[in-house]
């Protein structure tokens, strides 16, 4: 047989040059990069690098400025999401496509091109979803799902498509630990067969696991493309960052304060049809510490945060005591001059008004403690005043106090609200998701503020899906699920490995166990299997 | 080749101030097209419709007087609308306090005394909140929409006050006329311009918006309405409460709207009859938007919008125009603000790329 | 009451249900794809100055239909524009859709008053019309009732059992998602809102043509937002709608009956408040609690869909 040297099959997906503008920002600059068939490649950059839109080019969602997609080795210009599943491209996105109210044969029906028959659906998605150990039932409604089980719904709605690549972005951020190797498991099966996958994340030890290839976005560019086996996690956390990782000054852990915080045998039933009634939910925060509260999304970590905030209150006021004040049926605004400051977990909506000034939004929540109001009226000069200093002294980039909250970045309006109530000096500061989508300079200042200000004596509460940021920062944790919190653990103590089985619960990993209710005693930790 | 379209960073100020009178602009050339389909003589018309009622000073005077009303329900309006509670019912509420007011005149009725006035404004402004109460309950406790309960109490009221006009305070020397008697003098509103039917209700009216505009701008409680309409989740965390907010909102419509209804019998009409009003509370909707929910504002469209009663009754009378046209002229108004309000929030570009969707 | 006056009664419940039934067909199909459209009054008149001015100038009640239905399109269509294109406020658009009919109906109908017209040809069929009770109760209609009971099963299939009705639910449950998965959300939405114009169009039209044939100013007294309350009373399910119409029809020609009868001594406005006050009732009853009916409501009801955030 002749030598020659046979061309090499051309990579599956090749990005040249792939620019992107939006007003003030550029996206996108001049990416490029190549996925070859049965390769499991990372796209990894922080939050704001650029990842997202990259992948909304890729699936037709959005369309480039410049440069040129190819795919199999011919330019291709893909016009919308079914141009991109007819050529073969699946993608899994972060947040979920889903409807609620509908079942999971609807569903997949309706991301799926050419439905002919709703039965023979409802067969095939019985076979595929089982045969990649990610089992469905096509007649349950979506609303009764775990988020984990949802996920699933959207990878199978891609898998019945035979997709030759398959996007995932960010797949893991609302998976237990267990769930998160499952789900490996199941793309090595599908690049064994020749899909290529296409994954997206900010996790550099997964990345360090799952993936063949990285390539790492910075600011819009690509920064480097690298083996992450070969790597390490700092190396490569470097180049995603693009300066050296600072490390956070810690005081030392203190342990023994007095309660500032008191919850005991906290109930509250759901809001509404999908919410998660809390049960019996008990533990305190002391003086000087931090204290974790672990949980997938969805688990009953907003109903705790309003029930704890009193934005609802509780049957009995001795389920909430703020220094051993009862506060259980104590208002929002009660419990803010007892000395209780909170972030929300959603910034704009929730934690900030989005169309409304810095400085209303500083008369939002600081008005009791910071003396911002009198006789019914709004001092305007202390509320502008207050909202400078919080600019000034949480490095808020923004034009000015009267800049709508609307127009901060994500970092920059998660830093005016953390500040705002720190600067609050509350005695006890309640925290969710204090870092989710923020960049990593922030990440970090809010981190240090949350430490200073343990360090000053106040108890700090932290709600959070990312379980590295509470291994950073807690000093003990529990884990919510289903509404039920666990026992808790010293954080330095504790292993990851059991930490997610509690996250998990008992369920979630086989179809046909049911959930355990109250199968975690509180004051212990589970006994696992 | 197609549209792009863009949010804005922020509402553009300028634009604000700007396109209320665009929208009038707009109706006004909507109306010359309207007048010459329909075979009279454009120019006249407007004329007559815009022009002829302000040129003497009895004719502001009744601009004044018609939009006294008007403004001291769309300012009660404009505070709900912020706060996302949508009162329609102020109609019924006007009827209601028009019905209660004159209840207390006509049972008083001959007798003297300076109390007898305020007694009834009282009694208007009472009954108006009373029957704002309804839907308030109904929303807070059964979370009913506001708007169709509110407006079905409209019919209701209307038909209370037409069984009452026609029954049981009927005038008795009102040659079987549905109406009830003409109110004394202790029970009319005193007339602050010799020569004119202007009375005390107007002052009134300017006090309320100025009254409102303080609490809108300077005060928690517009704070709160604002939040509350704007992020419900952030008015929960800041500490307000929404039922509270409601119960707040439907009161102060419907009490001011029961005043204005009472202004109303006590002024101009100076009894009870079936149609109080050619429909002031749907119209104050419009005042209300047109003066962008705010209550300096609505001093101007509530000027406006007499301006359009007054204009449509002229120019029926000079050049033949049938009444309906003021009502198409409102509509129009208010459809042409709606749509020149997205020129505040987005710009538009031509591009020759598809539409997309930005990134979260 | 004789045997034929009760059958008489239940003929003109079914009179009275069928506008409200085509007024509430067509807002449940817009709001089920995310879309509060309070306009209807305002469409409903438009349709039913439109039918009849058409109907009296061309002798053509077919045409008048037609154009009565077109009629309420139209007005869809700029209630669509401004919310749809223009993301207006859809409560505020809708009120100004409605004032807007309200005016533009009493305009055109200006001429048109106390012009006497042909009610709508009666069905007729030899041997099915004759049967006692249900022959006329049954078979002795005008096109329009039957195209409404047509028009419910269309609706009900629609919904179920087509991938386009899925598309429409899904767009109600969630625009954004709908969106990502490649759904033209503001395609769907314009083509539910038009036929709600439509369908309200054809309400007026029945109102003016044969129901009282004849037309006054605002005739639709308020059916336009007893429809909207019908709507929330059923749950979003055309089955459910089809009984409320009739249940409301049946208020509205029992209090009309009663006053007939001099209204056991009740003042006649009490009576005519009866519609209105049981509509308060029914939203009350079937409100009462903290997530009934939230279940059923399409989930992106009444919010815009903002294509560049």
């Amino acid at each position: 047989m002749s030598q020659e040297t046979r061309p090499a099959s051309p990579p599956r997906l090749e990005l040249r040059g792939i620019t992107k503008r939006f007003p003030g920002v550029v996206a996108n600059d001049h990416v490029s990069f190549a996925v070859a068939p049965g390769e499991i490649h990372a796209l990894l950059g922080e939050n704001g690098a650029g990842k997202s839109t990259l992948v909304k080019i890729i699936y037709g969602v959005l369309h480039a400025d410049e440069g040129t997609v190819l795919w199999e080795g011919e330019p291709v210009r893909i016009a919308d999401p079914h141009a991109a599943r007819s050529l073969g491209i699946g993608m899994v996105f972060q947040h979920f496509s889903l409807f609620e109210a509908m079942t999971v044969l609807e569903n997949i029906a309706l991301g799926v091109d050419d439905v002919a028959d709703m039965s023979a659906l409802a067969s095939r998605i019985l076979e595929v979803s089982h045969s990649y150990g990610l089992p469905l039932d096509p007649a349950r409604e979506v609303h009764t799902l775990s988020v984990g089980e949802r996920q699933r719904i959207e990878i199978v709605r891609c898998l019945l498509q035979n997709p030759k690549l398959l996007i995932m972005d960010e797949p893991t951020s609302v998976l237990t630990p267990q769930e998160v190797l499952r789900l490996f498991e199941t793309l090595r099966q599908l690049a064994a067969e020749g899909v290529s996958i296409l994954y997206i994340s900010h996790k550099l030890e997964e990345i360090k696991t799952l993936c063949d290839t990285a390539t790492i976005l910075r600011g819009g560019k690509v920064v480097a493309t690298c083996d992450p086996k070969a790597e390490t996690a700092k190396s490569m956390a470097q180049l995603m960052i693009g300066t050296a990782v600072r490390t956070l000054s810690r005081r030392t852990a203190v342990r023994d304060g007095a309660p500032r915080l008191t919850v005991r045998n906290l109930e509250m039933p759901a809001a509404g049809p999908f919410g998660t009634t809390l049960k019996d939910i008990s533990f305190e925060v002391r003086r000087g510490e931090i204290f974790g509260i672990a949980g997938v999304a969805g688990n009953g970590q907003n109903e705790l945060f309003q029930a704890i905030s009193g934005e609802r209150l509780v049957a009995s006021a001795a389920m909430v005591a703020l220094e051993d004040r009862p506060v259980g049926r104590v208002g929002a605004g009660g419990r803010r001059r007892l000395g209780l400051c909170c972030v929300p977990e959603e910034r704009n909506g929730h934690g900030a008004v989005p169309d409304m000034s810095l400085v209303e939004n500083a008369v939002l929540s600081a008005r009791h403690r910071m003396g911002l109001t009198a006789s019914g009226f709004i001092r305007s000069q202390a509320a502008a005043s207050f909202a400078e200093t919080i600019i000034r002294e949480f490095d808020v980039r923004t034009p000015g106090a009267a800049a709508a909250a609307r127009s901060l970045s994500g970092g920059n309006l998660q830093k005016f609200i953390v500040g705002r109530e720190v600067l609050q000096n509350p005695g006890v500061l309640m925290v969710s998701q204090p870092t989710w989508g923020v960049d990593a300079g922030a990440a970090a200042a809010i981190h240090q503020a949350l430490f200073n200000l343990a360090g000053a004596s106040a108890a700090v509460l932290v709600i959070s899906q990312d379980l590295d940021e509470l291994l950073t920062l807690t000093d003990r944790l529990a884990v919510i699920n289903v509404g039920v919190l666990s026992g808790t653990m010293v954080t330095a103590d504790a292993s990851l490995d059991e930490i997610g089985l509690l996250m998990g619960g008992l369920h979630g990993m086989d179809e046909h166990v049911p959930s355990h209710e109250g199968g975690i005693a509180p004051g212990g930790v589970a006994d696992v299997a | 080749m197609s549209l792009k379209i863009e949010a804005r960073p922020e509402i553009s100020r300028q634009l604000l101030y700007v396109t209320p009178l665009l929208a009038v602009a707009l109706t006004v050339v909507a109306g010359f097209f309207i007048f010459l389909f329909m075979g009279y003589n454009p120019l006249l018309a407007l004329y007559h419709f815009f022009i002829s009622p302000v040129t003497s000073l009895y004719g502001l005077s009744e601009l004044a007087l018609k939009a006294a009303p008007l403004i001291i329900i769309a300012v009660g309006l404009a505070m709900g609308f912020r706060a996302n509670v949508w009162n329609i019912g102020a109609e019924g509420q006007l009827t209601i306090g028009a019905i209660a007011g004159g209840g207390i005149a006509l049972l008083l009725w001959g007798q003297e005394g300076f109390w007898i006035l305020p007694l009834m404004c009282l009694a208007g402004i009472l009954g108006g909140m009373a029957y704002a109460a309804i839907p308030a309950f109904l929303k807070t406790r059964l979370d009913v929409n506001e708007i169709l309960t509110s407006l079905m109490l409209t019919y209701v009221a209307t038909l209370l006050l037409s069984m009452l006009v026609y029954g049981p305070w009927k005038d008795p020397q009102g040659f079987g006329f549905p109406q009830s008697r003409m109110l004394t003098d202790s029970a009319l509103l005193p007339v602050i311009m010799e020569g004119t039917r202007l009375h005390l209700g107007a002052a009134i009216a300017l006090l309320v918006a100025v009254a409102a505009w303080i609490v809108m701008t300077r005060t928690v409680i517009g704070f709160e309405i604002k939040v509350v309409g704007q992020a419900p989740a952030a008015a929960a965390y800041a500490g307000f409460d929404r039922n509270r907010m409601i119960w707040l909102c439907l009161l102060t419509s419907g009490g001011l709207a029961g005043l204005a209804g009472l202004f109303e019998v006590a002024g101009p009409i100076g009894q009870l009859i079936p149609s109080l009003t050619p429909g002031y509370g749907f119209t104050a909707i419009i005042v209300a938007f047109l003066g962008r929910l705010h209550p300096l504002g609505i001093i101007a469209s509530g000027l406006l919008m007499a301006l359009s009663y007054i204009g449509g009754e002229n120019a029926q009378v000079e050049v033949g125009l049938p009444q309906a046209v003021t009502g198409v002229f409102q509509g129009l108004l208010l459809f042409f603000l709606l749509a020149t309000d997205f020129l505040t929030k987005y710009r538009v570009r031509y591009v020759t790329l598809r539409r997309e969707v930005a990134p979260a | 009451m004789t045997f034929d006056a009760n059958v008489l009664i239940l003929i003109t419940v079914i009179s009275a249900a069928t506008p409200l039934l085509y007024a509430a067909l067509g807002e449940l199909v817009a709001e089920r794809s995310g879309v509060l459209n309070l306009g209807i009054e305002g469409m409903m008149l438009a349709g039913a100055v439109t039918a009849f001015a058409v109907t009296v100038t061309t002798g053509n009640a077919m045409l008048g239909i037609v154009t009565g239905a077109l009629a309420g399109t139209a007005l869809a269509l700029a209630f669509g524009v401004l919310t749809l294109s223009l993301l207006a406020n859809q409560v505020a658009t809708g009120l100004a859709l409605t004032i807007f009919g309200i005016g533009l109906s009493a305009l055109v109908g200006s001429g048109f008053v106390g012009i006497p017209v042909d009610r709508l040809p009666r069905l007729s069929i030899a041997g099915l019309t004759d049967l006692p009770i249900i022959g006329p109760l049954l078979f002795g209609h005008d096109v329009l009732v039957y195209l409404s009971v047509l028009a419910t099963i269309g609706v009900a299939w629609f919904l179920k059992r087509t991938r386009a009705g899925m598309i429409l639910r899904a767009v109600g449950e969630s625009d954004v998602s709908a969106h990502s998965i490649g759904y033209d959300v503001i395609k769907v939405r314009y083509l539910a809102v038009l036929f709600g114009g439509a369908m309200a169009g054809l309400g007026g039209a029945f109102l003016s043509l044969s129901y009282t044939p004849m037309w006054v100013e605002e005739m639709t007294a308020g059916r336009g937002w007893i429809a909207l309350a019908l709507v929330v009373f059923s749950s979003w399910r055309p089955g459910r709608l089809f009984l409320g119409a009739y249940l409301f029809g049946g208020v509205t020609i029992l209090q009309l009956y009663a006053q007939g009868f001099g209204s056991f001594g009740v003042p006649a406005q009490v009576m005519s408040m009866l519609p209105y006050l049981a509509t308060i009732l029914v939203l009350a009853v079937i409100a009462g609690g903290p997530w009934k009916g939230r279940l059923d409501a399409p989930a992106c009801l009444g919010k815009p869909f903002r294509p560049a955030t």
